[in-house]
């Protein structure tokens, strides 16, 4: 009860009252009724601390709840809230206002992704090259029998795949990249990342069958390095250095 | 074959072919460059054997290189079954024409035919 009535507050909050405003610029668009997209602008004041995302759901609550939005987390963790901001792409819960410098916000929806409605995007394609490339650890012996022990592994082999292990499947790194915008059936920065993950844990015996899965005319060869990908990731991977190591296993300077 | 292997094709035959290209242009320095490009001068270049080898090999190297390259290109620029066979092939009989037409003029001018 407690909690409804907690929400029920925060709904009927007046705006933010600061002396500092912005003028945010939202793409609204819905694929069912519309040709060509819009932008509709708002003024929203903003804090020091304020995030984009909290200058959208600002504007959904005291202006147009018709903005379509997806968010969840609010801590970066959850990967929903991925868009377009002032030509970026960035995460919405972990860009503050004041760090962009700019009087006018323009938030859009991700790149090479289509879209749902404004700066709502389908995720279909990102999930299904994800789980193309088998996300998950491959071995015979996945059933541990009572007397055996986990899977033990030393600090520097977790050093080899950590970093990719903090993929939160946003799609920023397939939004920014190049070759996704052209080629339809490109795997993407995001799956290839995952599959250096998987191909670089000690555990795991799938690295066969992996590297099958992505040497194919449209997987990791078609790749040109832009860099793209690692320049957005909020999470610090680095998906362009495990293409590259893949590679290295493909032609052979990796074993 | 393997896209890995087709790569592996493609980046050896870059590298091969910057080499004897680079003996190419050196061997035009030897004497001055437009006098090498004089009519009779070419036809001696491609009399002499080991030279016409070079550029035969040079023509199998670009051609290899160069197609594969539009190949990929292609593929990128546009998606389909029927596309992306029709360019894999296509590529690949430009790349067989251009060899063959480029070994006839080499093979007939070393022959003495032109």
């Amino acid at each position: 009860m407690a909690q409804v009535s907690h929400i029920a507050d925060e709904q009927a909050s007046s705006p933010l009252s600061s002396s500092k405003s912005v003028t945010l610029k939202i793409s609204r668009y819905n694929p069912d009724h519309d040709d060509v997209g819009k932008f509709m602008e708002f003024t929203v004041p903003y804090e020091k601390w304020t995030t984009v995302l909290e200058a959208i759901l600002e504007v959904k609550k005291h202006f147009d709840h018709s903005v379509a939005v997806r968010y969840s987390c609010r801590q970066a963790t959850c990967g929903s809230c991925g868009m377009m901001i002032n030509g970026k792409p960035r995460l919405a819960c972990f860009t503050k206002i004041s760090e962009l410098n700019s009087n006018v916000i323009t938030v859009e929806p991700m790149n090479n992704f289509p879209v749902i409605r404004d700066l709502a995007v389908k995720f279909e394609r990102l999930f299904d090259t994800h789980q193309k490339i088998k996300p998950y650890l491959i071995r015979d012996d996945t059933e541990l029998e009572t007397d055996e022990r986990e899977f033990l592994q030393s600090p520097e082999e977790v050093e080899q795949y950590i970093q990719f292990a903090n993929c939160i499947k946003c799609g920023l790194c397939n939004s920014a990249c190049p070759t996704m915008a052209t080629d339809s059936s490109f795997v993407g920065p995001q799956a290839l990342a995952q599959a250096y993950r998987y191909v670089a844990d000690s555990r795991d015996k799938g690295k066969d069958s992996r590297l099958k899965i992505i040497d194919e005319s449209h997987g990791i060869w078609r790749c040109h390095f832009a860099g793209s990908c690692s320049q957005v990731c909020p999470k610090g991977v680095d998906p362009a250095m495990g293409i590259q190591f893949l590679r290295g296993y493909l032609l052979g300077f990796r074993s | 074959m393997r896209e890995s292997t087709i790569m592996k094709i493609h980046y050896g035959t870059a590298l091969a072919a910057v080499a004897l290209v680079a003996v190419h242009i050196l061997m035009r320095l030897t004497q001055g460059f437009a006098e090498s490009l004089e009519y009779e001068n070419v036809l001696a270049n491609y009399k002499f054997i080991p030279y016409a080898a070079m550029l035969e090999l040079i023509l199998i190297l670009l051609s290899v290189h160069g197609f594969n390259g539009l190949r990929v290109i292609l593929l990128e620029l546009k998606q389909g079954r029927l596309y992306e066979k029709a360019v894999s092939y296509g590529c690949l009989a430009a790349m067989f024409g251009l060899i063959a037409y480029g070994s006839r003029t080499i093979i007939m001018t070393n022959m003495g035919m032109v």
